[in-house]
């Protein structure tokens, strides 16, 4: 699966095929018995291409890719933060996730070692942008409002934005090290919580790296089951976006109402998997069994979604027809296409610069293979009325897969006979599992021994897309901030890791 | 207009919690419970299948502590006749000893003390609260119950419970996520920011004990080795109703209650503070 070049070569290959239109996905550090192997996998029409290179064991560095592929800027900074290698010729290399004080041990995740707790710089940063009356807002970790923690570092004359840096560290869990030596199905929990807002689709991504090491294939029931419960966490992670919005523009009845659709849905995840996040549905192999936790019928649970996508469809037209409200939107924080194209942005945030990229209908897993190809329509305005346009229609989308996942499965009968999982034995191997997250496309580098987890690496759609956010500020002022962050729609905690 | 309308067309969501119980609140299965006794192959099974440890096999029998807890219902699946979900979702605790059930001996008498000493020094706080929220490492999906706080279903104004900007305007600090190395510093300021008396809660079993993501070189093992923890409110994430309970046990508008029932003169109180507000 992997191509194997020396470091020189590897930056020329990787820089050739992503020349050439392949999209840089991300780029993935693994400790070997000989050093730190680190691959960069690129997409393309046929499978996920995998380029890898060793950094022999004793070696400071690698020639870095980011002069000649600029989106692989963040993924070289975390490799210096976790592994201590220093990516040679990339143009910013300060502490993205990890600032360690000078001389500590960096963890190298996948090692087994077991690290005594970090201590870490949070010392300021020096000023960028020098001029008369520029000065720095650092805006965070603890902000206003209820919000995960991250820093912003707006220097600004007072109401342009020129320069934004984001400090992620604050929530750096150190997640990738809590993988090591967990069991398989310990792994899909942990997973879970890696981006807790997504939590079905990291365990469906997590879970089918796995299947495909084992080569195993998930029963047509569970596959549904599946999507029914990452097509909800989509529209409970579009309606928080659009409420955040709506929150920002002083929209108080459109925020209540959207507040109110958005707990009702998460009531029904509740009803149908016993947690509000879809937590424990999703299992190695399958699924942990029907969903009706609470025992609803299907017509039931058929007749609620009805309902509620009515209601939401509703209230999103009054809201696009509001024009106090698409004012705010319409030319804000825009991301230029050529921009989202070089830095290969995903999920809503590149499909409002179009980019049409979606796992789901481009490279479809699970049951998507078989609901039928999903129209995916990009928007070319790149502002955060884009990014907005695009999630309200991919709302009756996710309600449409969500009724055909249900169809089949009463077509299914209600134990179906090859069950909902299959097992997963102590399997060794790698594999890359996939899945379009609300937030985009989601990746997972899985590796096990005799079904103990050894390199988990999961890259998840708000660590690819937060790198963008910094360029969506050229035209606007600080107030638009709470907007073009709600537009991007990103969890810190899928950032810091 | 259509706006107003529309939202009037509605009628009232709000749940009437504390005042009355809540049909969904209370037919929500947020919590396992450990039958007293409880001993043998499956339990010892269930201990050894926990992913966060949080069975402990004692002589008594085995003991949950739901502060470790994150719900996912393996030992329920293992041992039937030992655990089980139950409804209801006042699970919040004034000790961390009291999560642990069972309970032990001798953990009423702790509960009752640390009560009293809560109750004498939030009772300058009657009228309005206010919260200060701090991210201390969480997966994020806490920040969603929370926030659901303030939308119409749960509506805590009505309570004279607001959200503050500012630390030095609270009155109590909600912390989740387990206290990752890079928060103590942000999280201990916050801390120090507020005047006193003020009243810390750790929202979510992260918060509470690390959970499942605890114990790496970066986040942390919960957030009372970092601000002195009050009110412990476990749950991966705790619902918002949880995260309700907790804060009115914080202020005293309602008492602790594995059993659901809400104790007398808090609910009196609840309901002056509820008419007040309206």
């Amino acid at each position: 699966m992997l191509d194997w070049h020396d470091p020189r070569a590897f930056v020329r290959t990787v820089a050739k095929k992503s020349g050439e239109g392949a999209r840089f996905c991300g780029l993935f550090a693994s400790p070997v018995a000989e050093g730190t192997r680190l691959v960069a996998v690129l997409s393309h029409a046929g499978p996920f291409m995998a380029e890898a290179t060793l950094v022999p064991e004793g070696a400071e560095g690698f020639p870095a890719l980011t002069p000649t592929v600029p989106a692989a800027a963040w993924y070289e900074r975390e490799i210096k933060d976790l592994f201590g290698l220093e990516p040679f010729g990339h143009p910013r290399t300060d502490p993205l996730v990890l600032p360690l004080l000078p001389g500590a041990v960096p963890p190298r995740p996948g090692s087994g070692a077991q690290l005594p707790p970090a201590e870490i710089d949070t010392s300021p940063l020096p000023a960028h942008v020098q001029g008369e009356g520029v000065f720095t807002l650092s805006y965070g970790p603890v902000r206003s409002s209820v919000f995960e923690s991250v820093e912003y570092l707006v220097e600004t004359p007072g109401e342009r934005i020129p320069h934004l840096r984001a400090r992620v560290f604050y929530k750096h869990r150190g997640m990738e090290s809590r993988f090591c030596g967990l069991s398989l199905a310990d792994g899909a929990l942990l997973a879970e919580r890696y981006e807790g807002v997504a939590s079905v689709a990291h365990a469906i991504a997590y879970c089918s790296a796995l299947e495909s090491i084992a080569g195993a294939e998930v029963p047509p029931a569970a596959g549904l089951v599946r999507v029914l419960h990452a097509e909800l966490e989509r529209v409970a992670n579009h309606l928080d976006s659009v409420l955040r919005h709506a929150e920002g523009a002083g929209q108080a009845v459109a925020a209540a109402r959207f507040a109110n659709h958005k707990e009702r849905l998460q009531r029904l995840r509740a009803d149908l998997s016993g947690s509000r996040f879809g937590r424990g549905v999703v299992v190695p192999g399958g699924v942990s069994g029907a969903p009706n936790a609470a025992g609803l019928p299907v017509h039931a649970v058929m007749s609620s979604l009805d309902r509620l996508e009515e209601r939401i469809r509703e209230d999103l037209n009054l809201l696009t027809a509001t024009p106090s409200f698409v004012d705010r939107l319409r030319g804000t924080g825009v991301l230029p296409a050529e921009l989202a194209r070089a830095r290969a942005a995903v999920g809503p945030v590149g499909r409002g610069s179009g980019q049409v990229e979606d796992v789901r209908s481009s490279r479809p897993y699970g049951a998507y293979e078989s609901l039928g190809r999903l129209e995916v329509e990009d928007r070319v305005t790149g502002d955060a009325l884009a990014r907005q346009y695009v999630r309200a229609d991919e709302i009756p989308d996710a309600f449409h897969l969500c009724r055909q996942a249900l169809d089949g499965l009463e077509a299914l009968g209600p134990s179906p006979v090859v069950g909902w999982s299959v097992e997963i034995g102590p399997v060794t191997g790698e594999a890359l599992g996939w899945a379009e997250a609300p937030q985009g496309e989601l990746l997972y580098l899985v590796s096990a021994k005799d079904g103990r987890l050894v390199r988990v690496k999961p890259r998840s759609a708000s660590f690819h897309n937060l790198a963008l956010f910094m360029a969506a500020f050229p035209k606007d002022i600080l107030t638009d901030f709470a907007f073009i962050e709600a537009s991007f729609g990103l969890s810190m905690a899928g950032v810091a890791g | 207009m259509p706006w107003v309308t529309r939202g009037l067309r509605e009628g009232i969501v709000t749940t009437r919690y504390p005042r009355r119980s809540d049909g969904y609140g209370a037919s929500f299965e947020g919590h396992v419970v450990c039958a007293s006794g409880a001993t043998g192959d499956e339990v010892e099974a269930a201990a050894a299948a926990c992913p966060t440890g949080a069975i402990a096999l004692e002589a008594a029998g085995a003991r949950l502590d739901r502060g470790s807890c994150i719900l996912c219902g393996r030992c329920c699946d293992i041992a039937p006749r030992s655990f089980h979900f139950e409804p209801g979702f006042e699970t919040a605790a004034l000790r961390r000893r009291a999560l642990v059930v069972p309970a032990g001996e001798g953990d009423d008498k702790t509960i009752t003390e640390a009560r009293e000493q809560l109750r004498e020094r939030v009772k300058g706080l009657r009228r309005s609260v206010h919260l200060r929220h701090v991210d201390a490492g969480s997966d994020g999906s806490e920040e969603w119950e929370i926030a659901a706080l303030t939308g119409p279903i749960y509506d805590i104004h009505r309570l004279g419970v607001f959200f503050s900007a500012s630390p030095r305007h609270a009155d109590v600090l909600l912390v989740t996520g387990a206290g990752t190395a890079g928060m103590q510093a942000s999280l201990r300021l916050t801390y120090e920011a507020m005047p006193s008396p003020k009243v810390v809660i750790a929202v979510g079993t992260d918060a509470v004990s690390g959970g499942l993501v605890g114990g790496t070189y970066a986040s942390g093992q919960g957030v009372a080795g970092t601000v002195p923890v009050d009110v412990f409110v476990p749950g991966s994430p705790p619902s918002p109703f949880g995260i309700l309970h907790g804060i009115l046990l914080a202020v005293g508008l309602v008492g602790e209650a594995p059993g659901g029932a809400v104790s007398g003169p808090s609910r009196d109180q609840a309901e002056e503070r509820e008419g007040m507000a309206s």
